[in-house]
Protein backbone atom coordinates (compact mmCIF):
# COMPACT_ATOMS: atom_id res chain seq x y z
CA UNK A 1 0.00 0.00 0.00
CA UNK A 2 1.50 3.30 -1.04
CA UNK A 3 0.87 5.67 1.84
CA UNK A 4 3.31 8.48 2.37
CA UNK A 5 4.26 9.06 6.00
CA UNK A 6 3.58 12.81 5.98
CA UNK A 7 0.21 12.22 4.36
CA UNK A 8 -0.62 9.59 6.97
CA UNK A 9 0.28 12.01 9.77
CA UNK A 10 -1.88 14.68 8.17
CA UNK A 11 -4.83 12.28 7.80
CA UNK A 12 -4.61 11.13 11.42
CA UNK A 13 -4.31 14.72 12.68
CA UNK A 14 -7.18 15.89 10.48
CA UNK A 15 -9.39 13.01 11.58
CA UNK A 16 -8.86 13.95 15.24
CA UNK A 17 -9.62 17.66 14.74
CA UNK A 18 -12.74 16.89 12.69
CA UNK A 19 -13.92 14.28 15.22
CA UNK A 20 -13.77 16.43 18.36
CA UNK A 21 -16.22 19.20 17.32
CA UNK A 22 -18.63 16.52 16.11
CA UNK A 23 -18.80 14.47 19.30
CA UNK A 24 -18.06 16.74 22.28
CA UNK A 25 -21.30 18.81 22.31
CA UNK A 26 -23.45 15.71 21.75
CA UNK A 27 -21.71 13.85 24.58
CA UNK A 28 -21.71 16.74 27.08
CA UNK A 29 -24.89 18.70 26.33
CA UNK A 30 -27.06 15.60 26.32
CA UNK A 31 -25.93 15.03 29.93
CA UNK A 32 -26.67 18.46 31.37
CA UNK A 33 -29.86 20.49 31.60
CA UNK A 34 -29.58 23.34 29.07
CA UNK A 35 -31.22 26.58 30.31
CA UNK A 36 -34.28 27.91 28.50
CA UNK A 37 -32.39 30.70 26.71
CA UNK A 38 -29.80 28.15 25.56
CA UNK A 39 -32.48 25.99 24.01
CA UNK A 40 -33.97 29.04 22.31
CA UNK A 41 -30.53 29.88 20.92
CA UNK A 42 -29.88 26.32 19.74
CA UNK A 43 -33.29 26.34 18.09
CA UNK A 44 -32.13 29.01 15.63
CA UNK A 45 -28.76 27.41 14.86
CA UNK A 46 -30.01 25.09 12.08
CA UNK A 47 -31.65 27.95 10.14
CA UNK A 48 -28.69 30.24 10.71
CA UNK A 49 -26.00 27.73 9.71
CA UNK A 50 -27.81 26.56 6.55
CA UNK A 51 -28.47 30.19 5.53
CA UNK A 52 -24.83 31.06 6.05
CA UNK A 53 -23.74 28.07 3.96
CA UNK A 54 -26.21 28.96 1.19
CA UNK A 55 -25.13 32.62 1.31
CA UNK A 56 -21.49 31.66 1.04
CA UNK A 57 -22.04 29.17 -1.80
CA UNK A 58 -24.19 31.53 -3.86
CA UNK A 59 -22.80 35.00 -3.32
CA UNK A 60 -19.14 34.68 -2.37
CA UNK A 61 -16.24 33.71 -4.52
CA UNK A 62 -12.61 34.37 -3.54
CA UNK A 63 -13.76 36.24 -0.43
CA UNK A 64 -15.81 38.77 -2.40
CA UNK A 65 -19.41 39.31 -3.40
CA UNK A 66 -19.72 38.03 -6.96
CA UNK A 67 -22.51 37.61 -9.45
CA UNK A 68 -22.31 34.21 -11.12
CA UNK A 69 -24.74 31.93 -12.97
CA UNK A 70 -25.07 30.16 -9.60
CA UNK A 71 -27.42 32.87 -8.41
CA UNK A 72 -29.72 32.21 -11.36
CA UNK A 73 -29.62 28.43 -10.90
CA UNK A 74 -30.64 28.99 -7.30
CA UNK A 75 -34.04 30.37 -8.34
CA UNK A 76 -35.48 27.19 -9.92
CA UNK A 77 -33.94 25.20 -7.05
CA UNK A 78 -35.65 27.47 -4.51
CA UNK A 79 -38.98 27.22 -6.30
CA UNK A 80 -38.71 23.42 -6.47
CA UNK A 81 -37.93 23.17 -2.76
CA UNK A 82 -40.82 25.47 -1.93
CA UNK A 83 -43.49 23.76 -4.00
CA UNK A 84 -42.46 20.09 -3.97
CA UNK A 85 -40.75 19.93 -0.53
CA UNK A 86 -38.47 17.36 -2.15
CA UNK A 87 -34.76 17.44 -1.39
CA UNK A 88 -33.87 15.14 -4.27
CA UNK A 89 -36.04 17.18 -6.67
CA UNK A 90 -34.28 20.35 -5.55
CA UNK A 91 -30.83 18.87 -6.14
CA UNK A 92 -31.78 17.54 -9.60
CA UNK A 93 -33.43 20.79 -10.72
CA UNK A 94 -30.42 22.73 -9.41
CA UNK A 95 -27.92 20.57 -11.31
CA UNK A 96 -29.98 20.70 -14.54
CA UNK A 97 -30.41 24.49 -14.27
CA UNK A 98 -26.68 24.91 -13.80
CA UNK A 99 -25.97 22.65 -16.77
CA UNK A 100 -28.29 24.69 -19.00
CA UNK A 101 -26.80 27.97 -17.76
CA UNK A 102 -23.24 26.76 -18.43
CA UNK A 103 -24.35 25.67 -21.91
CA UNK A 104 -25.93 29.07 -22.63
CA UNK A 105 -23.22 31.33 -21.19
CA UNK B 1 -30.03 -6.91 16.45
CA UNK B 2 -32.89 -7.74 18.77
CA UNK B 3 -36.23 -6.05 18.63
CA UNK B 4 -36.83 -3.55 21.37
CA UNK B 5 -40.00 -2.97 23.28
CA UNK B 6 -40.53 0.75 23.35
CA UNK B 7 -43.56 2.37 24.89
CA UNK B 8 -45.41 -0.88 24.61
CA UNK B 9 -45.11 -1.16 20.84
CA UNK B 10 -42.86 -3.50 18.94
CA UNK B 11 -40.50 -1.85 16.50
CA UNK B 12 -40.93 -3.59 13.21
CA UNK B 13 -38.47 -3.09 10.35
CA UNK B 14 -40.34 -0.24 8.69
CA UNK B 15 -41.62 1.90 11.55
CA UNK B 16 -40.75 5.56 11.49
CA UNK B 17 -37.90 5.07 13.94
CA UNK B 18 -36.19 2.09 12.35
CA UNK B 19 -32.72 1.80 10.82
CA UNK B 20 -34.23 1.12 7.40
CA UNK B 21 -36.34 4.27 7.62
CA UNK B 22 -33.13 6.18 8.36
CA UNK B 23 -31.58 4.66 5.24
CA UNK B 24 -34.63 5.81 3.30
CA UNK B 25 -34.42 9.32 4.72
CA UNK B 26 -30.86 9.53 3.42
CA UNK B 27 -31.79 8.81 -0.20
CA UNK B 28 -32.54 12.44 -1.19
CA UNK B 29 -29.00 13.44 -0.18
CA UNK B 30 -27.26 10.63 -2.06
CA UNK B 31 -27.00 12.40 -5.41
CA UNK B 32 -25.55 15.49 -3.79
CA UNK B 33 -22.97 13.48 -1.84
CA UNK B 34 -22.17 11.43 -4.90
CA UNK B 35 -21.32 14.40 -7.09
CA UNK B 36 -19.32 16.17 -4.37
CA UNK B 37 -17.59 12.92 -3.42
CA UNK B 38 -16.69 12.26 -7.07
CA UNK B 39 -15.34 15.78 -7.39
CA UNK B 40 -13.33 15.36 -4.17
CA UNK B 41 -11.89 12.07 -5.44
CA UNK B 42 -10.86 13.67 -8.72
CA UNK B 43 -9.24 16.63 -6.97
CA UNK B 44 -7.41 14.37 -4.50
CA UNK B 45 -6.06 12.20 -7.31
CA UNK B 46 -4.95 15.24 -9.27
CA UNK B 47 -3.20 16.55 -6.15
CA UNK B 48 -1.01 13.43 -6.29
CA UNK B 49 -2.63 11.32 -3.59
CA UNK B 50 -2.66 7.55 -4.08
CA UNK B 51 -5.86 5.48 -4.05
CA UNK B 52 -5.14 4.00 -0.55
CA UNK B 53 -4.49 7.51 0.76
CA UNK B 54 -7.75 8.78 -0.73
CA UNK B 55 -9.70 5.89 0.80
CA UNK B 56 -8.09 6.48 4.17
CA UNK B 57 -9.02 10.15 3.97
CA UNK B 58 -12.67 9.52 3.19
CA UNK B 59 -12.92 6.82 5.88
CA UNK B 60 -11.15 8.76 8.65
CA UNK B 61 -11.76 12.43 7.87
CA UNK B 62 -15.20 12.11 6.21
CA UNK B 63 -15.67 15.80 5.50
CA UNK B 64 -15.93 17.23 2.00
CA UNK B 65 -14.60 20.70 2.76
CA UNK B 66 -11.70 19.29 4.79
CA UNK B 67 -10.73 16.85 2.04
CA UNK B 68 -10.79 19.53 -0.66
CA UNK B 69 -8.59 21.71 1.52
CA UNK B 70 -6.18 18.86 2.28
CA UNK B 71 -5.80 18.09 -1.43
CA UNK B 72 -5.29 21.73 -2.34
CA UNK B 73 -2.74 22.34 0.41
CA UNK B 74 -0.87 19.10 -0.32
CA UNK B 75 -0.60 20.12 -3.96
CA UNK B 76 0.83 23.43 -2.73
CA UNK B 77 3.34 21.47 -0.57
CA UNK B 78 2.00 22.72 2.79
CA UNK B 79 3.16 21.03 6.00
CA UNK B 80 0.89 18.42 7.65
CA UNK B 81 0.59 20.70 10.71
CA UNK B 82 -0.64 23.66 8.63
CA UNK B 83 -3.21 21.45 6.89
CA UNK B 84 -4.49 20.00 10.17
CA UNK B 85 -4.76 23.48 11.67
CA UNK B 86 -6.74 24.83 8.69
CA UNK B 87 -9.07 21.82 8.68
CA UNK B 88 -9.73 22.30 12.39
CA UNK B 89 -11.05 25.82 11.77
CA UNK B 90 -13.03 24.88 8.70
CA UNK B 91 -14.87 22.13 10.55
CA UNK B 92 -15.44 23.98 13.81
CA UNK B 93 -19.01 24.69 12.71
CA UNK B 94 -19.72 21.04 13.59
CA UNK B 95 -19.65 22.19 17.23
CA UNK B 96 -22.85 24.11 16.52
CA UNK B 97 -24.50 21.26 14.61
CA UNK B 98 -23.63 18.76 17.31
CA UNK B 99 -24.93 21.11 20.02
CA UNK B 100 -28.19 21.73 18.15
CA UNK B 101 -28.82 17.98 17.84
CA UNK B 102 -27.98 17.18 21.45
CA UNK B 103 -31.45 17.91 22.95
CA UNK B 104 -32.92 15.16 20.74
CA UNK B 105 -30.53 12.47 21.98
CA UNK B 106 -30.78 13.02 25.72
CA UNK B 107 -32.20 9.54 26.12
CA UNK B 108 -28.94 7.95 24.92
CA UNK B 109 -25.69 7.17 26.76
CA UNK B 110 -22.59 9.32 26.09
CA UNK B 111 -21.04 6.45 24.10
CA UNK B 112 -24.07 6.20 21.84
CA UNK B 113 -24.04 9.98 21.44
CA UNK B 114 -20.40 9.74 20.45
CA UNK B 115 -21.17 7.12 17.81
CA UNK B 116 -23.87 9.38 16.37
CA UNK B 117 -21.63 12.44 16.42
CA UNK B 118 -18.74 10.66 14.69
CA UNK B 119 -20.65 10.54 11.42
CA UNK B 120 -22.31 13.95 11.64
CA UNK B 121 -22.22 16.07 8.46
CA UNK B 122 -24.00 19.21 7.23
CA UNK B 123 -26.35 17.04 5.20
CA UNK B 124 -27.21 14.38 7.78
CA UNK B 125 -27.69 17.22 10.26
CA UNK B 126 -30.10 18.92 7.85
CA UNK B 127 -32.16 15.76 7.43
CA UNK B 128 -32.12 14.96 11.16
CA UNK B 129 -33.11 18.41 12.37
CA UNK B 130 -35.98 18.43 9.92
CA UNK B 131 -37.15 15.09 11.29
CA UNK B 132 -36.76 16.54 14.78
CA UNK B 133 -39.12 19.43 13.98
CA UNK B 134 -42.01 17.02 14.51
CA UNK B 135 -40.63 15.22 17.58
CA UNK B 136 -39.25 15.52 21.08
CA UNK B 137 -36.50 13.00 20.48
CA UNK B 138 -34.84 11.18 17.61
CA UNK B 139 -34.39 7.43 17.36
CA UNK B 140 -30.85 6.10 17.59
CA UNK B 141 -31.48 3.42 14.97
CA UNK B 142 -33.01 5.92 12.56
CA UNK B 143 -30.01 8.24 12.97
CA UNK B 144 -27.53 5.41 12.48
CA UNK B 145 -29.37 4.34 9.31
CA UNK B 146 -29.11 7.89 7.99
CA UNK B 147 -25.46 8.31 9.04
CA UNK B 148 -24.14 4.98 7.83
CA UNK B 149 -25.84 5.25 4.44
CA UNK B 150 -24.35 8.70 3.92
CA UNK B 151 -20.93 7.44 5.05
CA UNK B 152 -20.84 4.46 2.68
CA UNK B 153 -22.07 6.59 -0.21
CA UNK B 154 -19.33 9.13 0.50
CA UNK B 155 -16.53 6.55 0.56
CA UNK B 156 -17.83 4.94 -2.64
CA UNK B 157 -18.09 8.32 -4.38
CA UNK B 158 -14.54 9.25 -3.35
CA UNK B 159 -13.18 5.95 -4.56
CA UNK B 160 -15.05 6.28 -7.87
CA UNK B 161 -13.79 9.84 -8.31
CA UNK B 162 -10.22 8.77 -7.65
CA UNK B 163 -10.55 5.84 -10.02
CA UNK B 164 -12.47 7.37 -12.92
CA UNK B 165 -11.15 10.90 -12.42
CA UNK B 166 -9.13 10.94 -15.60
CA UNK B 167 -12.24 10.40 -17.73
CA UNK B 168 -14.31 13.14 -16.14
CA UNK B 169 -12.40 16.09 -17.49
CA UNK B 170 -14.86 18.79 -16.51
CA UNK B 171 -17.62 17.92 -13.99
CA UNK B 172 -18.69 21.58 -13.98
CA UNK B 173 -19.89 21.25 -17.56
CA UNK B 174 -22.70 19.06 -16.27
CA UNK B 175 -23.61 21.43 -13.46
CA UNK B 176 -22.47 18.88 -10.86
CA UNK B 177 -20.72 21.53 -8.80
CA UNK B 178 -24.16 22.96 -8.05
CA UNK B 179 -25.26 19.81 -6.20
CA UNK B 180 -23.90 21.15 -2.90
CA UNK B 181 -25.51 24.62 -2.99
CA UNK B 182 -28.76 23.06 -4.24
CA UNK B 183 -28.76 20.62 -1.33
CA UNK B 184 -28.17 23.43 1.16
CA UNK B 185 -31.03 25.41 -0.45
CA UNK B 186 -33.33 22.39 -0.18
CA UNK B 187 -32.41 21.73 3.44
CA UNK B 188 -32.92 25.39 4.36
CA UNK B 189 -36.31 25.74 2.62
CA UNK B 190 -37.60 22.44 4.04
CA UNK B 191 -36.61 23.56 7.52
CA UNK B 192 -38.27 26.94 7.11
CA UNK B 193 -41.46 25.26 5.91
CA UNK B 194 -41.54 22.57 8.59
CA UNK B 195 -41.04 24.83 11.62
CA UNK B 196 -44.07 27.05 11.16
CA UNK B 197 -42.66 30.18 12.76
CA UNK B 198 -41.98 31.94 9.54
CA UNK B 199 -41.33 35.53 10.64
CA UNK B 200 -38.55 34.91 13.17
CA UNK B 201 -36.96 32.17 11.05
CA UNK B 202 -36.97 34.24 7.90
CA UNK B 203 -35.42 37.19 9.74
CA UNK B 204 -32.66 34.94 11.14
CA UNK B 205 -32.06 33.42 7.68
CA UNK B 206 -31.75 36.79 5.94
CA UNK B 207 -29.55 38.13 8.74
CA UNK B 208 -27.27 35.14 8.46
CA UNK B 209 -26.94 35.48 4.68
CA UNK B 210 -26.20 39.21 4.98
CA UNK B 211 -23.69 38.59 7.76
CA UNK B 212 -21.82 35.84 5.94
CA UNK B 213 -21.43 38.10 2.89
CA UNK B 214 -20.20 41.03 4.97
CA UNK B 215 -17.91 38.90 7.15
CA UNK B 216 -16.32 37.23 4.12
CA UNK B 217 -14.56 40.55 3.47
CA UNK B 218 -12.91 40.62 6.88
CA UNK B 219 -12.29 36.98 7.78
CA UNK B 220 -11.89 33.52 6.22
CA UNK B 221 -14.82 31.72 4.62
CA UNK B 222 -15.21 29.05 7.29
CA UNK B 223 -14.88 31.53 10.14
CA UNK B 224 -17.46 33.83 8.59
CA UNK B 225 -19.95 30.92 8.51
CA UNK B 226 -19.39 30.28 12.22
CA UNK B 227 -19.62 33.97 13.18
CA UNK B 228 -22.72 34.56 11.04
CA UNK B 229 -24.40 31.52 12.63
CA UNK B 230 -23.59 32.62 16.18
CA UNK B 231 -24.69 36.24 15.63
CA UNK B 232 -27.88 35.41 13.71
CA UNK B 233 -28.94 32.75 16.28
CA UNK B 234 -28.31 35.21 19.10
CA UNK B 235 -30.46 37.83 17.36
CA UNK B 236 -33.21 35.24 16.90
CA UNK B 237 -33.00 34.29 20.57
CA UNK B 238 -33.14 37.93 21.71
CA UNK B 239 -36.08 38.85 19.46
CA UNK B 240 -38.01 35.79 20.63
CA UNK B 241 -37.55 36.83 24.24
CA UNK B 242 -38.84 40.38 23.87
CA UNK B 243 -41.98 39.28 22.12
Amino acid sequence: MEINQDVLLMIIGASIVTLIPRIVPLMLLSRIQIPEWGMRWLNFVPIAVMSALVGQELFISDGKLSFDPEMLAALPALATAFWTRSLLGTVIVGILSMMVLRYLF
Amino acid sequence: MGEKIWEGTKESEWTEDSFLQGVKSCIPTLLGYLSIGLAAGVVEKTAGLTIPEILLMSVLIYAGSAQFIAAGMLAAASSPAAIVFTIFFVNLRHLLLSAALSPYFRHLTPVKNMLIGMLLTDETFGVAIQQAARKKQLSEKWMQGLNITAYINWIAANAAGAYFGKWIADPEQYGLDFALPAMFIGLLVLQLLSRGKAAADLAVALCSIGLVIGLSYVTSGSFSVILATVIASTLGMAVKKWK
